[in-house]
């Protein structure tokens, strides 16, 4: 088992560094080696996946938890490089190695004329590698080598075309924005270790279940650790208030929109707090993971409904669905939020893939009200992104319907009826949005311009057969794993991995759920039908509730002059120019110069020169002298 | 005699040089022989690795030589190393043939006398790190002054007289104070200087001298760390220092400020560390925000990378005063990691400086484009120097954090700000490289700059080696820290338990300790 999970691992990191080192050389060649490596590493995934089968229905111990070597050691710390692989890990790594393999043999042809050719590949090859790191860690502190890992990745991939100052900019905010979490996440493994004096899965859980470890902040410490964890998930996982980096992440390379920024980057924090489940439930701080979690999908899935570049309709959509499996784990049911995040994956890389494919065919345009009619030009195109449209609207049968479904009926079940309606708004608000996309996009007139109609064309076979392969899960895979609701496949395969808690045992019936999230999807899509079949959006908003969502509620000018420019100007002229400059350097260390100066400056008075003057004052010295000696002392 | 040889051997090429000279050699032979010997140099300290553990100790002392020198004074020819200045021995060796190689083509006047005044410094640099006489001890930490004022006095910048007066002026009030602190414990001491016979009788100068003591080595450590805020000499000098100049700054001279912190005060005066760690670790904290967010507005490339240093060491400080393993293994391993990636962005701003004669971040962008090679060296430095995990920097800076977590001779509220440090040196960093990697490369002086010559690869790429292997495996280089770093824990423990306790004893540090004790 070890050398299969040693090989998935390196693989990319091979690719990686050949592309790296002799990208120049090799061309369009490198290419090849990316998808090469990336497909070892899904055959690996495939080989553990059913050995760790079989092992199950043998009864045997079906998880595989040991270090490779010590990382860090000083007195009674010791970091190990350390793998583990259980039945969530294999979810993780056949979503990372499958979807990914998928998008690196599109990418061959979406940036076959790009400069950077194998510079994007190598990048790609190292950001699987470290999402592998990600998701085969034993401990935390491994795992925190591969959630920065995979912000390198983004960071340089978001900036990919870095003469683009926007490019730079989003790589930029994405890097700072998730260190921002990071800064969250880094204290959290802290307290664990304070508490716990390891950062290993294994120790901890096990630990926190018998109540073995050290009360560091008392009562409290497990809320303290589990919430500061949070924090770190919802700078990756681009949750309220630190979801403004991932729109604009959308400046990158469309497949890495799909790959880092839809299937598997912008989940880790996701899979972080299932990984963590136990702390999660004995802290009792899913409240909190879920309210983040709902309002976030609410906040997005509004912002959704005005942008009218496709990509960013698709970035406020993933904000709005991390947002869902927030709500999953949030409120326990661990299994359904890794569930929609699995369904997710296959659907939303599908339509940003798809995406890529309309802006391939349309000279990289974006914005849908320059678009229209694309049906009958792009036929593949359009089929697979309906495909990911009804699943993610939630079609009856289709994978979106299972997971969300699955997603809302425990947020019910476990008391959380506000959170419920929330969600249900935003399944109507998904429904809406995605079809307005959809009905502006591809159908009615085309509003083309001219000499972009002229070499309107599909995408090549390396292309749109990817679009395909892709739509097949996103239309069927919750149908598959999802069918039995508390009894189906997909929690037979993740169930022991996670702490059970009281209220996820299925106390109700699921039709009465699954009737009302059909007729709010219906809802939503009858709706973007009656508004935007024939028209296409205006250019200016109307009113003042469409201006501010246009603006995105200005979120990102409010933290600029709140934080932004504040710190800005305190640095330049507070800290440096006043306490570096004046303060510090002009007058204390100038001010002791200065002193020493003048009082060298006095004294050279005495020191006049003249023989006479120093005869003079020796006589006056000897006279007081003697004169106190004489007549005052006696 | 192995450690003599790499002290002196230096000094010996620096004679050589002069010898050249005279003899009318060209300058690539003057250039060609300083630069052997610094490698020699560095090839043979590679031995005190490789057979370190092999070799005999002296209370904790390896390659020790012990030879009296002015008798009637007590005062000896004693030097060796431990697992702590090993490392920053090898660092010194190591960092001084790049620094050769680098200046090849930059010095414009008196070629010899530059790298003789390089080699004398490598000389007093190393002797600092291996002196265990304390009257020693100083002759090699002022006679550092010497070569450095001409470093940056003649070769330097425009305003170099008024920074290198600076620079030595700042030095000379610490080292007035230290000395002070020297002849006290001389007399202490028996009437010897010898640090190690010193260390058995700590414990036995009275608290209230401890104090006083503490302060008179600390401000003289602190002034060369620099901590803040005895830190505006350094952007100055930076600033005026050639390349090479800066590099041996940033990467080794600073740490003589830390070290000397592990050597004296910390094991010397415990109960001077107690009484004023409150105050340390305020200030390495606002040093590590202030650093970073006054970093953040500079428009100078080594006026940013100088302030970045005020930031990394305030990190260095904070984990010696944390007191247990984690803390004081990360911050020793950070002072080398901070010497490997603060050397290379000085190298790597000195390479760009040599293209363009400017150093202001506005009158570069889109760099990327014309030096690719260049941005890939430059993006990986950036990158330790942020933190990243799986390169040299993070390592140190997690055990830091770490360690003054669990330390409990603090608040951790201290950790909670000195965390955020992590988040601002993305932006300084990350903005600066933007500014002049990313974007148009529409200044036509940019578009025709050549990209990385084989020499200046070939002076990049040891660097990144270490920064990519300390980042991947430290453990060769944390265990010999390990057992060194054991004495200043216990001694620290011991002595100060019950106060520390008093102060802030939750049950976790009771349990850190125990088992830091237990060692």
């Amino acid at each position: 088992m070890s050398s299969t999970i040693i090989l998935l691992l390196i693989s990319p990191l091979v690719g990686f560094l050949i592309n790296g080192v002799f990208g120049k050389l090799i061309g369009k060649v490198s290419s090849v080696i990316a998808c090469v490596a990336i497909l070892i590493s899904l055959v690996c995934s495939v080989l553990l996946f059913s050995e760790v089968n079989n092992k199950a229905e043998h009864g045997d111990v079906s998880y595989f938890d040991s270090s490779l070597y010590e990382w860090i050691s000083a007195g009674d710390l010791s970091v190990e490089i350390g793998i583990r692989v259980d039945s969530l890990t294999l979810v993780m790594l056949l979503v990372i190695t499958g979807v990914g393999f998928l998008i690196h043999v599109y990418s061959i042809g979406y940036m076959h004329d790009d400069h950077g050719y194998a510079r994007y590949f190598s990048y790609l090859n190292l950001f699987v590698f470290s999402m592998l790191i990600l998701v085969l860690a034993n401990n935390y502190v491994m795992m925190f080598i591969g959630w920065e890992g995979v912000g390198l990745c983004s960071y340089l991939l978001i900036g990919f075309w870095y003469e683009k100052k926007s490019a730079s900019d989003a790589g930029k905010k994405a890097f700072i924005v998730n260190r921002i979490g990071d800064f969250g996440f880094l204290l959290g493994i802290f307290t664990l270790f304070a508490a716990f004096g390891s950062f290993g899965f294994e120790k901890i859980f096990h630990d926190a279940e018998t109540g073995h470890y050290v009360k560091v902040f008392g009562e409290n410490t497990l809320k303290i650790a589990t919430l500061l964890l949070f924090v770190g998930a919802i700078g990756k996982s681009a949750q309220i208030p630190l979801y403004v980096w991932l729109p604009d992440a959308m400046e990158g390379p469309t497949p890495v929109s799909a790959l880092i920024h839809a299937a598997t980057m912008v989940t880790a924090g996701v899979y972080m707090i299932a990984r963590s489940s136990v702390l999660f439930a004995l802290a009792e701080t899913g409240v909190y993971v879920a309210w983040i979690g709902v309002l976030t999908a609410l906040l997005a899935a509004t912002m959704a409904i005005t942008a009218n570049d496709i990509k960013r309709v698709l970035a406020y959509s993933t904000v709005s669905q991390l947002g869902y499996m927030m709500v999953g784990v949030g409120v326990g049911a661990y299994v359904s939020g890794v569930f929609h995040l699995v369904t997710h994956a296959f659907f939303k890389g599908l339509m940003f893939l798809a995406a890529g494919s309309v802006m391939h065919a349309m000279s990289n345009e974006l914005d849908m009200r320059k678009m229209g009619g694309l049906k009958s030009k792009l036929p593949v195109t359009y089929w697979t992104f309906l495909a990911g449209a009804l699943a993610i609207a939630g079609f009856p049968g289709l994978s979106g319907f299972w997971s969300k479904d699955e997603i809302l009926h425990s947020a019910w079940d476990g008391g959380y009826h506000a959170v419920f309606f929330l969600g249900l708004v935003t399944a109507a608000l998904t429904a809406f949005y995605m079809f307005r996309l959809i009905f502006v996009t591809f159908h009615g007139q085309s509003r083309v311009e001219p000499h972009v109609e002229a070499h309107l064309h599909e995408s090549p076979p390396v292309m749109w057969v990817p679009l395909v392969v892709l739509a097949v899960p996103s239309l069927f895979i919750g149908l598959i794993l999802g069918w039995g609701g508390h009894d189906s496949a997909f929690h037979h395969f993740l169930g022991d991995v996670f702490h059970v808690t009281k209220h996820q045992e299925q106390a109700s019936s699921s039709f009465p759920f699954m009737l009302v999230s059909t007729i709010v999807a219906t809802f939503g899509i009858i709706s973007a039908y009656i508004l935007y079949s024939k028209s296409s959006p205006k250019d200016e908003p109307e009113n003042f509730p469409m201006e501010l969502l246009t603006n995105k509620y200005y979120i990102d000018e409010i933290y600029d002059t709140v934080f932004v420019k504040p710190i800005k100007g305190l640095s330049q002229y507070g800290l440096w120019r006043i306490v570096d400059v004046v303060v510090i350097d002009f007058l204390c260390v100038g001010g002791v110069a200065l002193f020493t100066r003048g009082v060298g400056g006095l004294l050279r008075y005495i020191q006049t020169g003249v023989v006479q003057s120093y005869i003079l004052s020796m006589v006056i010295g000897i006279v007081l002298f003697l004169g106190y000696y004489l007549f005052i002392y006696s | 005699m192995l450690l003599t040889i790499i002290i002196f051997l230096p000094l010996l090429g620096a004679f050589l040089v002069a010898a050249a000279k005279c003899i009318n050699l060209g300058d690539s032979a003057l250039k060609g022989i300083a630069f052997l010997v610094s490698l020699l140099t560095f090839v043979i300290s590679v031995s005190l690795y490789l057979n370190f553990d092999l070799v005999p100790e002296n209370a904790g002392m390896k390659y020790y030589t012990d030879i009296q020198w002015i008798e009637g004074l007590g005062i000896k020819y004693q030097i060796g190393i431990d697992g702590i200045s090993l490392w920053i021995v090898l660092l010194t060796t190591f960092l001084m043939p790049i620094c050769i190689l680098a200046s090849w083509n930059s010095v414009e006047k008196s070629i010899s006398g530059f790298m003789i005044a390089l080699l004398a410094l490598e000389t007093a640099m190393i002797g600092v790190f291996c002196a265990l006489d304390m009257f020693l001890f100083f002759v090699f930490w002022e006679s550092i002054l010497i070569p450095m004022y001409f470093l940056i006095g003649i070769w330097g910048g425009r305003r170099r007289i008024y920074a290198t007066i600076k620079f030595v002026l700042y030095t000379m009030v610490g080292s007035a104070l230290m000395l002070v602190g020297i002849m006290y414990l001389y007399f202490q001491n028996n009437n010897s200087f010898d640090l190690l016979q010193l260390y058995g009788l700590a414990g036995s100068i009275a608290p209230e001298r401890q104090k006083l003591l503490f302060l008179a080595f600390f401000i003289a450590f602190a002034i060369k760390v620099p901590l803040f805020p005895f830190h505006t000499w350094l952007p100055d000098a930076h600033v005026e220092a050639p390349t090479a100049g800066s590099v041996i700054l940033a990467g080794v001279l600073l740490k003589m400020g830390t070290y000397g912190i592990v050597r004296f005060c910390l094991p010397l005066f415990p109960a001077g560390v107690v009484a004023y760690t409150p105050l340390v670790v305020t200030l390495s904290v606002i040093g590590i925000v202030y650093g970073a967010l006054v970093a953040m507005v500079q428009p100078d490339l080594k006026k940013l990378v100088a302030y970045s240093s005020v930031s990394h060491l305030g990190f260095v400080i904070l984990g010696l005063f944390a007191l247990n393993h984690q803390g004081l293994q990360g911050a020793i391993l950070q002072m080398v990691n901070h010497g490997l990636s603060t050397g290379a962005l000085f190298l790597i701003v000195g390479m760009i400086y040599e293209r363009r004669h400017t150093r202001m971040i506005a009158d570069f962008g889109g760099l990327s484009k014309s030096m690719p090679v260049f941005a890939v060296f430059f993006m990986i430095a950036t990158l330790s120097s942020i933190g990243l995990p799986g390169l040299n920097g993070f390592v140190g800076e997690f055990m830091i954090l770490l360690g003054s977590f669990v330390s409990g001779k603090f608040s951790r509220i201290y950790v909670v700000i000195a965390t955020s440090g992590v988040v601002f040196a993305a932006v300084y960093m990350l903005w600066m490289f933007q500014r002049v990697m990313f974007g148009k490369l529409d200044n036509p002086k940019n578009q025709e700059l050549k990209d990385l010559s084989i020499r200046e690869i070939a002076v990049l790429v040891p660097i990144i080696v270490f920064i990519i292997w300390i980042g991947v495996y430290p453990k060769p280089f944390l265990s010999k820290i390990e057992k060194s770093v054991n004495n200043i824990v216990i001694l620290n423990t011991k002595d100060s338990s019950k106060s520390v306790l008093g102060l802030v004893g939750t049950s976790a540090d009771l349990k850190t300790m125990d088992l830091n004790s237990h060692e």
